[in-house]
């Protein structure tokens, strides 16, 4: 069943175009990653996917029972993040709010649903824990227990690894597959390589325009994906070489 | 001893002081609220600059020769909030050079007119007390008592009931958008309700120590405690302590209220700070 259907929209803010003639569709259960370089307008289509923009041209269409609130939402980490002193119960909590319409407080029902997301991302020995003090692993766990308080229908993650070690992005990608196989519908921005290796369908962004937009086996042999992997291999092979020289001297 | 706890009974026995108590506690109760997620907004500079532009006002009151001057001050600091938040989100001129350009503004300005035009004969000692609030804390009339308490408590009543959203709009504004939070129309919200505090505390503490009223409890709560309770709580039960015990000083000794209390603030911020220091090791 279609989730998101995108057709030959064109995105931006305050009158200028970023990205143009975008053509897309999310099933449910897909597991979407979304490619392109900075600047390509992938944080404009985040924020058109949420519902905060609107599209310039061209359409978004939402499928029956579906709409922008239904998307859990994992923000990059802000700096103000980092010495906020907030107890992981408090921040999965805040995942709620879009359920509680007026009401000012949250009720029974909430705490529970919280309850069961620390449980799912086991993190239940950590609710009274600060969130400054945790790994950035365990940061990433408590989002995403808090996105999934908002909804259980799709998940749209934001750079998700930046920022983690080898160890610890291996273990989100591992979670996040897992939650896809639950059924959760995952759109996951990216620009690292080892993203295309959990995902059923890939949209690459250029500059302005879209690159490719099919399944992962189509992007491993297309012109596109053959030269995304091939620059990443190629920033490897110079890291590696960095570090060697490195070693050597 | 004795006789410290007489003077302070005599002079509490006078009206003009235990209102000057009221007020004081009422103000370092709301300041203390708002100034932690301030200072986790990375907003305490907008208090600094508000404190500055409510001193202009005052001085545009003060020449005018108004009697009620706050008819003045509370919309100028209230727009000026408001001013200061939307040139932040469009950032032509970036938001602290903003801020310090209209604190800067303000005060020449309002030092300027409040020379040129006033007719009083203690030009540096009005201009003194708005800045450092050494006498107005105790020459408060009852109906000025009378709103200060309706003011902080509508401050209380939001904070209270918005408690939650506040919370999520401080740590993480994208996610709180996402779900459907009207963070603009709670930042605006912040901003006023963070006028209209400064504008009260204008009398306890001037206008110059506000942002120690605004930021020091938030920062002592913030160094021990880890959760954004814990930290509300602790920030407003400092200030409270710290405002009691400047008020109760300054009568005793004499010395000016405002600079007493913030004094009394940052002596606390120091023994948290070293217990924080000691607790890490």
């Amino acid at each position: 069943m279609e989730q998101i259907i995108c057709h030959n929209a064109s995105l931006g803010y305050e009158g200028s175009t970023v990205v143009e003639e975008l053509e897309f569709t999310v099933r449910e259960g897909d597991y979407l990653c979304i490619l392109g370089e900075n600047g390509s307008g992938k944080s404009t289509l985040i924020k058109t996917l949420l519902g905060l923009h609107g599209t310039m041209s061209g359409s978004i269409e939402w499928g029956k029972d579906f709409s922008s609130r239904d998307i859990g939402y994992l923000p990059q980490q802000t700096p103000v993040q980092r010495d906020f002193p907030a107890s992981v119960r408090e921040i999965v909590l805040s995942g709620c709010l879009s359920k509680m319409g007026m009401r000012p407080f949250y009720g029974k029902a909430e705490k529970k649903l919280a309850a069961e997301m620390l449980e799912r991302f086991g993190i239940t020995k950590l609710a009274g824990s600060c969130y400054r003090d945790l790994s950035g692993g365990q940061q990433q766990r408590v989002l995403l227990a808090r996105a999934l308080c908002a909804t259980s229908k799709m998940l749209l993650l934001d750079e998700p690894v930046t920022g983690l070690d080898p160890r610890a992005q291996i273990e989100l990608y591992e979670l996040i597959a897992d939650l896809n196989k639950s059924g959760i519908t995952i759109i996951m921005v990216s620009h690292d390589i080892n993203a295309v290796k959990y995902a059923t369908n890939i949209l690459h962004i250029g500059s302005r325009r879209q690159l490719f937009f099919g399944s992962k086996d189509d992007y491993l042999v297309s012109h596109a994906g053959r030269s995304f992997l091939e620059s990443g291999e190629a920033e490897r092979e110079t890291e590696n070489k960095h570090e060697q020289k490195g070693e050597n001297a | 001893m004795t006789e410290l706890w007489n003077t302070l009974v005599y002079y509490f026995s006078f009206p003009f002081v235990q209102y000057a108590m009221i007020v004081g506690l009422l103000i370092a109760l709301c300041s203390s609220l708002l100034g932690v997620t301030l200072v986790l907004k990375r907003f305490s500079f907008i208090g600094d600059g508000l404190s500055h532009v409510a001193f202009g006002a005052m001085a545009v009151a003060i020449v005018a020769g108004l009697t009620n001057k706050m008819i003045i001050i509370i919309p100028v600091t209230v727009l000026s909030a408001i001013l200061l938040l939307r040139t932040g989100q469009n950032a032509k001129i970036k938001g602290d050079a903003a801020v310090a350009m209209i604190s800067v503004g303000a005060l020449a300005v309002g030092y300027m007119l409040i020379n040129a035009f006033s007719k009083s004969a203690n030009v540096a000692g009005d201009v003194c007390s708005t800045l450092f609030g050494s006498q107005s804390i105790l020459t408060l009339t009852k109906s000025e008592v009378w709103v200060c308490i309706a003011m902080a408590a509508v401050v209380l009543a939001v904070f209270v009931i918005f408690y939650n959203r506040i919370f999520a709009v401080t740590f993480d504004e994208s996610f709180a958008k996402a779900t459907g939070v009207k963070a603009d129309a709670f930042n605006l919200l912040i901003a006023v309700v963070t006028a209209l505090i400064i504008v009260l505390a204008m009398n306890l503490v001037g206008s110059l120590l506000i942002s120690a009223l605004i930021i020091f409890p938030a920062l002592s709560a913030m160094s021990l405690f880890r959760s954004f309770k814990q930290v509300i709580i602790c920030s407003a039960v400092i200030s409270v302590i710290c405002a009691a015990a400047g008020i109760v000083l300054s009568v005793l000794f004499s010395t000016p209220v405002g600079s007493t209390i913030v004094c009394a603030d940052i002596a606390v911020f120091i023994v948290f700070r070293v217990i924080s220091m000691i607790k890490e090791r």
